[in-house]
């Protein structure tokens, strides 16, 4: 008798074991499938080309800026002359909305990487321009300083400072 | 039962069988290529690295006066399952070239040395030039000729290789040249490959059946990109839904013994 | 069989959930608790099958259609784009190319399958008619996917058989004119036809649901033909069938992956991967292989009206199948004469897809013709008369006697 059952419950927990393998290998499965589905939803490969640029800065004189396009967004790149750099680094905390030390906004002082999207609404801020002798965003009135840091205006935060590196002296990659 | 599911794969085999026979007549009465080993071939296939880069070197020194390869970008010979040429070696061989870009701010349109992310350039500016320069044909793009032909790697190595002096009575007119592999036996381009035309950095001989093989083999690469991951991942693919068809076979099996 | 529900939401949600929407109980009542014959065989997993790619075909359509241009100027780099630059674009593109010949290689084995079993005859005439739409309307929909990626043959492939509108007397010329959006294809007839394939695949998915209702108030055929007697013949489609056809399915993923992974182009026309040429014809034109048969039947007849009317009609012939066929016997397997044309007809198909992809001459043409003469005396001449004179064998009592038969009582 006691046999019987036994082999009776075996006979179950086989079934069940199969079943549970059938199941678990039919959602490796679909899982598997699933990733390529979703994955190709991010960034190709030729936007991923685009992700991060090479900006030769040797042509750039000191008091002059360019404007480089980076991941669809203009980036302001500019050699600061010694007088906006005093300017920048002159500033206390307390004049500014968003508090941050030019140091921490540059890798080397002459040179300021910015993106040159308004923090407030998304604006193209225009250079040498604004009470504080930076950026001045005409569509609703953000004044920036020469750190590129928000002074005046209803913009909350500081132009975004990209991620970049120094390849060599007088290039840099962005992204 | 058994039967029934012989009768379904030989009927899928028929059918096969028909559809591959189709394109095989496509090929009219030019000579059939000679059946090549290639090493991406079957189902473990992969890419020589080294014939890649030799391939790549006659593409360049050779094809590309004629030839674009307007798919392929720099980038595309550093990534995986290619050349896998280094990212330092890609931007110093596409410093090579000369792309036009702008407008400028002046409204000029400009020129500058490739990038990375730049297809390769073309020899002419467009399809009608480069009829013009050669005497109305018109050199195709090779980024994808291993699949727009019906012989594939086996037919375009024949092909470059396979050019021959005009059977008796054969009229050539100037401008035409015999290969017997050509439909219709007359192709515009001559004889691309002569020996010695290149040389090789890694010092392989560089015989004419040599640097067809190797563009060939590189043009395959150019054609599918995608191959040894394809490859790799079919592989795996087929194991698994062969256990997995074994697996429901045997819960089939459970589920339907209960039945009287 | 349309009886009585037993399905018996178990929890608050499902009770909440049938009060206001029975729509679970409508998927119990189909899919699970559903009454199915005991004795199908593995033809019959086929439905199954093709919901299946009508699925994937759809999934993956609905991706590629992300990265796709639909412009002459950009088709065929966007395509290229997809192969090379799309995360798994490449997998993606070569599922759906094999996904339209996967759909078409289990189509033609389900139709097979019901002209074998008498799947057509009464009550399920409507059922074998929506069964003919949603082939049309596959049809349509490879015919149109097929010029997207703008190769040499997708244009002229689509300028061979919309030429053949032409043909039609008198209002030819402008109904050519109107589908193109132009005089000849280009790119207005490109973006219609984009815009039609991203449509005609959820009509297919209205007319299947239109099918899988008409099948089940009869209820399913079998392979002895005889209508279901009691519950004895019957077992619930979960786990029996459900099980079954995820079995038939893994199997048929087999070859699916093998051409995917393995030789993704053997199916296809390597014309195709030359940019489209207006000024360049192809040595041959030639279809993709499941269209293979009716170009055949086109290219046999030398008037050019005719053919076109004998290829429609090939095609129309089948919604008049349910009446041409006279025997009182549903299955073949009772019918050993009908057997016989039943295999001419299937050769026949197969020497008509081969002869599609020759060239219209010589011996080729002559076996096309001998080929489209049979294919309509099959259903013209032969099925109404064999109903007529054929000996059918006995057919049994019900679906559980063949089983049973002559063995003792358990």
């Amino acid at each position: 008798m006691a046999d019987e059952h036994n082999s009776a419950g075996d006979e179950t927990n086989r079934r069940d074991f199969l079943y549970l393998a059938t199941g678990a290998f039919a959602a490796i499965g679909a899982a598997n499938i699933a990733w390529p589905l979703i994955h190709q939803m991010n960034p190709d490969a030729s936007v991923k080309a685009l992700a991060s640029i090479e900006v030769d800065l040797a042509a750039i004189e000191t008091g002059q800026s360019i404007t480089v396009t980076w991941r669809g967004k203009p980036v302001f790149i500019r050699r600061r002359t010694e007088g906006e750099i005093a300017e920048a680094r002159s500033v206390a905390e307390t004049d500014m909305p968003d508090p941050q030390n030019d140091i921490d906004r540059v890798q080397k002082d002459e040179w300021l990487v910015m993106v040159g999207i308004c923090t407030h609404l998304g604006c193209v801020p225009l250079g040498q321009a604004g009470d504080f002798n930076g950026w001045f965003c005409p569509c609703h009135g953000s004044h920036y300083d020469t750190s590129g840091r928000i002074r005046k205006g209803p913009a909350p935060k500081n132009l975004e400072i990209p991620s970049y590196e120094f390849v060599g002296d007088s290039r840099i990659k962005i992204g | 039962m058994m039967t029934r599911f012989a009768f379904k794969a030989v009927l899928g085999a028929a059918i096969m069988a028909l559809g591959l026979s189709a394109p095989a007549h496509a090929a009219g009465d030019a000579k059939a290529p000679a059946a090549m080993e290639w090493s991406f071939d079957g189902l473990f296939g992969t890419y020589d690295r080294d014939a890649l880069r030799r391939g790549f070197q006659v593409y360049k020194e050779v094809c590309a006066s004629c030839h674009s390869l307007n798919q392929i970008a720099f980038r595309n010979l550093s990534q995986a399952g290619g050349p896998e040429f280094s990212e330092a070696e890609v931007k110093a061989i596409a410093r090579e070239y000369i792309v036009e870009d702008g407008p400028d701010d002046y409204g000029d349109m400009y020129e500058r040395a490739a990038l990375p992310r730049d297809k390769f350039p073309s020899p002419y500016p467009h399809e009608n030039a480069a009829r013009a320069a050669n005497g109305g044909a018109y050199p195709p793009d090779l980024s994808l000729i291993n699949k727009a032909r019906g012989g594939g790697a086996d037919y375009v190595h024949a092909l470059l290789s396979g050019y021959e002096d005009a059977p008796e009575g054969v009229e050539m007119r100037p401008g035409l040249y015999y290969n017997p592999y050509m439909a219709g036996g007359k192709i515009a381009m001559p004889a691309p490959l002569l020996e010695e035309l290149v040389e090789y950095s890694d010092g392989t001989p560089a015989t004419v059946e040599q640097m067809s093989m190797d563009v060939t083999h590189f043009l395959n690469w150019t054609a599918e990109p995608e191959l040894e991951q394809r490859k790799r991942i079919g592989f795996m693919v087929l194991i698994y839904l062969t256990i997995f068809a074994g697996l429901m076979f045997f819960s089939m099996r459970k589920i339907w013994a209960d039945l009287h | 069989m349309s009886g009585e529900s037993t399905y018996n939401p178990s929890n608050g949600f499902t009770k909440w959930m049938d009060s206001r929407l029975p729509i679970l109980r409508l998927a119990h009542d189909s899919f699970v608790d559903y009454p199915t014959p005991k004795n199908l065989n593995y033809w019959w997993t086929f439905g199954g099958i093709l919901t299946f790619c009508l699925v994937t075909q759809i999934i993956t359509g609905i991706i590629l259609a992300m990265h796709y241009t639909p412009h002459v100027d950009f088709a065929f780099n966007s395509v290229e784009h997809i192969m090379r630059n799309v995360n798994y674009g490449w997998l993606i593109r070569y599922i759906h190319a094999n996904g339209a010949s996967m759909f078409f290689l289990a189509v033609y084995i389900h139709i097979f399958r019901g002209l074998y079993y008498g799947s057509y005859k009464a009550p399920r005439e409507v059922l074998w008619i929506l069964g003919v739409i949603i082939y049309l309307l596959m049809m349509a929909a490879a015919f149109m996917g097929y010029v997207l990626p703008w190769g040499q043959m997708s244009l002229w492939g689509a300028t061979v058989i919309t030429n053949l509108f032409g043909a039609i007397p008198v209002v030819g010329e402008s109904v050519a004119i109107w589908l193109w959006g132009g005089y000849s294809i280009d790119n207005p007839t490109l973006n219609r036809f984009f815009s039609l394939h991203y449509l005609i695949p959820f009509l297919i998915l209205g007319v299947v649901i239109l099918h899988i209702w008409a099948l089940h108030v009869p209820g399913n055929n079998n392979p002895v033909g005889i209508s279901v007697k009691s519950k004895q013949d019957t077992v619930p489609f979960h786990p029996y069938y459900t099980v079954k056809d995820g079995f038939a399915l893994t199997v048929f993923l087999i070859l699916f992956a093998y051409f995917i992974f393995f030789a993704p182009n053997v199916l296809g026309h390597a014309d195709n991967y030359i940019q489209a040429n207006p000024l360049v014809t192809p040595a041959h034109i030639v279809p993709e292989w499941y269209l293979l048969p009716f170009y055949a039947i086109l290219r046999a007849v030398p008037d050019k009206l005719g053919g076109v009317a004998l290829m429609f009609g090939a095609i129309f012939i089948l919604f008049l199948l349910p009446w041409l066929d006279t025997s009182k016997v549903r299955s073949a397997r009772y019918r050993p004469l009908f057997r016989q044309f039943y295999a001419l007809l299937v050769l026949d198909c197969l020497l008509l897809g081969y002869l599609g992809a020759q060239p219209a001459e010589g011996i080729y043409i002559v076996l096309a013709r001998i080929g489209t003469i049979y294919y309509f005396a099959h259903f013209l001449v032969v099925l109404p008369v064999l109903g007529i004179v054929e000996k059918p064998k006995a057919v049994p009592e019900s679906i559980s006697e063949p089983v049973l038969g002559a063995q003792p009582a358990e």
